[in-house]
């Protein structure tokens, strides 16, 4: 998956869609997944780097990861 | 350093209200330019124009007859005005005022007075009446609709139109009317406040989008700013705006301005659908009130239709900031009964 050339991101989780105007939040959680996107890192290696950080089931992390990356994609914020 | 020149301009739509005239945006982004000295003529119609009173923003006052007053009446008014002014240039703001300058452009022209509005024809070609076949002919797509002018007809335009459908006045209002009795109800509503006929338009679910955009009258786009509303009023007037980064609203408004070699100011209100088409809603043939928008994004379009007005030659600006934000606001301004009593009386202030 990867993020809409134009998106602008913030370090605070702020996301700006300059196409529709749209601008979300995202938790900490979210924000470090949309940088690591932005990075342009596979799904692997974000679960990989994310599990690493937070104490979280590997398992659910990986359905948590594709709920997060569909809610991205009918937000046009992914392709 | 020479001395800048002082320009005269006049301008109407004073009403910064909820529903907002495009004036006081217009004379605020024309004085943030450097290039030129300004001295502001409000033109009013009613004694409660917020402009009236902003005296940093407005010079002097001169209330002017109604649009149904016609020509005769305010070619006379402006003619006194100018004697004591001597005005550069008049910038209308008002959809309903727009024919009787437009019909006045030479008069005014021959007396020294410069417009930049666009030829009749032009103005007439986007009405909202004839919009449809406008688009047809251009390649544009605007949604299907109706010019009705008795309610009897609702039924009959349903059987094509289909629900819900948009009932729309002439000049303004629009009521989205599921039923047939919503829409004979939208009907009569709207009759009573704009007249006839009534618009029925298809309904077209989607994304609304606004355009500011200025002609140089030989078919070539100066401006384009597109703006998405954040936030509206229950009247559906942006109270707060965002400009948006996407080619393709630029390039509709180009293939506008290109087919109807628009001259002055125009507002373009485009519906984005889920599936990426535009439809053009409606052409505003003026600035519209989030004009000053343009200015703080980097595009001034008043400015640069003075600047165009007085004859200058422009090259088209290409980039504005995205994602500059607007948000109005209202504040009580407080003035005494004697600039009441003093427009309200002489009509001027």
């Amino acid at each position: 998956m990867k993020l809409k050339k134009n998106i602008a991101t913030s370090e605070e989780g702020f996301i700006f869609n300059p196409g529709t105007g749209d601008s979300f939040s995202a938790n900490p959680i979210g924000t470090d997944i949309i940088s690591l996107l932005k990075d342009n890192k596979s799904a692997e290696t974000i679960v990989e780097i994310i599990c690493a950080k937070y104490d979280v089931d590997q398992s659910q992390f990986v359905k948590d990861l594709d709920d997060f990356e569909s809610q991205l994609k009918d937000y046009g914020i992914s392709d | 350093m020479a001395k800048k020149k002082k320009i005269v301009i006049a301008v109407t739509a004073l009403n910064a209200i909820d529903s907002p005239g495009p004036g006081v945006a217009v004379i605020r982004a024309i004085r943030e330019c450097t290039d030129f000295d300004v001295r502001i003529i409000g033109l009013s119609y009613e004694a409660l124009e917020p402009g009236i009173y902003m005296h940093d923003l407005v010079d002097k006052t001169y209330q002017i007859p109604y649009p149904s007053a016609g020509t005769d009446s305010l070619l006379g008014r402006l003619i006194h005005i100018h004697e004591i002014e001597k005005m550069d240039l008049i910038i209308p703001n008002f959809d309903a005022e727009l024919f009787n300058f437009i019909k006045l452009r030479d008069k005014l022209k021959a007396m020294g007075i410069s417009t930049f509005l666009p030829d009749l024809d032009q103005f007439e070609a986007r009405d909202k009446v004839k919009l449809y076949d406008f688009g047809k002919k251009h390649g544009l797509l605007v949604p299907a609709d109706k010019v009705i002018f008795e309610a009897k007809d609702l039924e009959k335009v349903a059987e094509k139109i289909k629900y819900p459908m948009v009932v729309k006045g002439k000049f303004h209002d629009a009521i989205i009317a599921n039923t047939l009795e919503q829409a004979q109800k939208a009907f009569y509503k709207i009759q009573a406040k704009w007249g006839l006929p009534i618009i029925l338009q298809e309904f077209i679910n989607g994304t609304e989008i606004n355009i500011a955009a200025l002609g140089d009258g030989e078919g070539n786009t100066i401006s384009v700013v597109p703006m998405r509303k954040l936030y509206i009023t229950d009247k559906g007037k942006a109270w707060a705006g965002i400009t948006l980064d996407d080619s393709s609203y630029i390039e509709l408004a180009k293939k506008f301005i290109k087919a109807t070699k628009w001259r002055g100011g125009c507002e373009l209100e485009v519906m984005q659908t889920a599936d990426g088409k535009s439809y053009i809603m409606e052409v505003n043939p003026r600035f519209p009130a989030w004009i000053y928008l343009t200015a703080a994004a980097g595009q001034n379009q008043p400015a640069s239709l003075v600047k165009m007005a007085l004859g200058e030659k422009l090259k088209p600006f290409s980039e504005y900031e995205v994602g500059k934000i607007f948000v109005r606001y209202a504040w009580d301004l407080i003035t005494n009964i004697t600039e009441f009593q003093k427009i309200s009386g002489t009509g001027e202030l």
